[in-house]
């Protein structure tokens, strides 16, 4: 049987994708010894000319992390879709837009000056921001463009797998390579991840019904060990997040923040944690509540801190 | 803009605001012909999935209408929806939808007139602010 033939590419992301790829150890010689990677910026010396050279189809597998945030993001997932005769949306990022997602917050305009003009720590006196085209005395210089909206991968062309995690756990991962190595392939559109509800079906805490008075941030309590997190009042996204990570972070004392994704049949997972969340706010009183809530200080960019583009809304309207 | 009429769905809660809006038409009152009212059992059964899928669906306002404090059919449905929308409203808030295109309000079966009120000053109010979704990105969606 020939081997296959798998590329892996990173869009805009942290890096921390192509770790968990490393991070399935000694199983990464099964991977070679099955498959040839013929692309993959991080670890080999392969160029963008290289994969254009490629016929239409001839990569069996391209694992894709990072969101499409500029021009060059772009252009790589419409490239590697044509290449490719699976695409899989791999990690947070490309599967739902992830922190990079939270620019859908801002827009490019004001990212860029606060970055490059208004941030504390800059000295820029001349106020440069980069430009896509500049000229130079030794002729032009592009950069990719940066966009307004950053997209999650399936907003941009069509994929058929997605893996969640920021970064997916190496159970994770390794079930959707385990799955490409076989051949024996979920159905299209698929979330592969190991079988779980929600993370609070992982999490080995004791629960009991919730009813919480006051929310806190987890640097001002010491949780007691092994009672649900969301009951001592901290903001766990437990129970409107994917299961099958195996619950790490509540298992470290710290809330679930939902990098799994939503729970399956559900679309948009901030709603449906700030729905939960409010649920349990042992209150009747209207001002009482308000008091309450005030202890969430950010509650958008805490629901939607994984999937902003990929939420019902997409991003804030913001002017520009 | 001068052709622009506001869409607006508005979720109405069997018990009391769906016959308050039944004792607006059956009494005459005038109103807005802008609501698009979807009843439901409880204003405690509207997720805040509902509100943004109102406005991902081209919604430019949402209203949702339920028994007075303490009238709940349910016993307490209707604080389940205070504390649900009121943390909505901080997270639109965040995401630029301004509170005008968003309300939460109570309605009994007898007020009819209340209804008709709260109609027309939503309707008004989203008039004036325009279109939610501009024109692209309605061909997105």
């Amino acid at each position: 049987m020939p081997k296959l033939q798998v590329a892996l590419y990173w869009a805009s992301s942290c890096g921390g994708c192509e770790i968990a790829t490393l991070a399935i150890g000694d199983k990464i010689l099964q991977l070679a010894e099955a498959a040839d990677i013929v692309f993959w910026p991080v670890a080999i010396d392969a160029k963008y000319a290289d994969v254009e050279n490629m016929a239409d189809k001839s990569i069996d597998a391209c694992l894709f992390n990072g969101a499409i945030r500029n021009s060059e993001n772009e252009h790589m997932a419409k490239l590697l879709r044509r290449k490719s005769r699976l695409l899989i949306a791999y990690g947070s990022c490309a599967y739902e837009g992830c922190i990079p997602g939270l620019a859908n917050f801002f827009t490019a305009k004001s990212i860029l000056e606060n970055t490059y003009i208004d941030a504390a720590s800059n000295d820029n006196a001349s106020k440069v921001i980069p430009r896509t085209l500049v000229t130079v005395p030794e002729g032009e210089l592009e950069i990719p463009e940066f966009y307004d909206t950053v997209k999650t991968l399936a907003q941009t062309v069509e994929v058929d797998y997605f893996v969640p995690g920021c970064p997916p756990e190496e159970s994770t991962t390794w079930l959707a390579l385990e799955a490409l190595l076989s051949g024996n392939l979920p159905p299209k559109g698929t979330v592969i991840s190991p079988p779980g509800t929600a993370v609070c079906n992982d999490c080995p805490r004791i629960k009991h019904e919730k009813k919480v008075k006051a929310f806190h941030r987890p640097y001002e309590i010491i949780p007691e060990p092994d009672k649900c997190l969301l009951e001592q009042g901290l903001l766990c996204c437990g129970m409107a997040t994917r299961g099958g990570c195996g619950a790490p972070c509540p298992q470290a004392n710290m809330p679930c923040t939902g990098c799994y994704g939503p729970v399956e049949g559900v679309r948009d997972q901030g709603s449906h944690f700030l729905t939960a969340l409010a649920s349990i706010i042992d209150s009747n009183d209207p001002d009482e509540i308000k008091k309450i809530l005030d202890g969430i200080v950010d509650p958008a960019g805490y629901a939607y801190r994984y999937s902003l583009p990929d939420s019902m809304l997409r991003r804030a309207r913001v002017s520009p | 803009m001068t052709d622009f009429e506001p869409k607006i769905v508005a979720f109405l809660c069997n018990w009391c605001s769906y016959r308050g809006a039944d004792l607006a038409g059956t009494s005459r009152i005038k109103c807005a012909a802008n609501v698009r009212a979807i009843r439901v059992m409880c204003s405690g059964r509207v997720e805040p999935a509902f509100v943004l899928r109102a406005f991902e669906l081209g919604a430019d306002g949402v209203l949702v209408l339920g028994c007075h404090p303490g009238d709940c059919h349910y016993a307490e449905g209707n604080y389940k929806a205070l504390r649900r929308m009121e943390l909505l409203k901080r997270t639109l808030g965040q995401l630029g939808v301004g509170q005008d295109r968003f309300r939460l309000d109570w309605v009994s079966a007898s007020e009819g007139d209340h209804f008709s009120h709260i109609v027309n000053e939503m309707t008004e109010k989203v008039r004036a602010l325009g279109p939610f979704k501009s024109k692209e990105e309605s061909k997105v969606a």
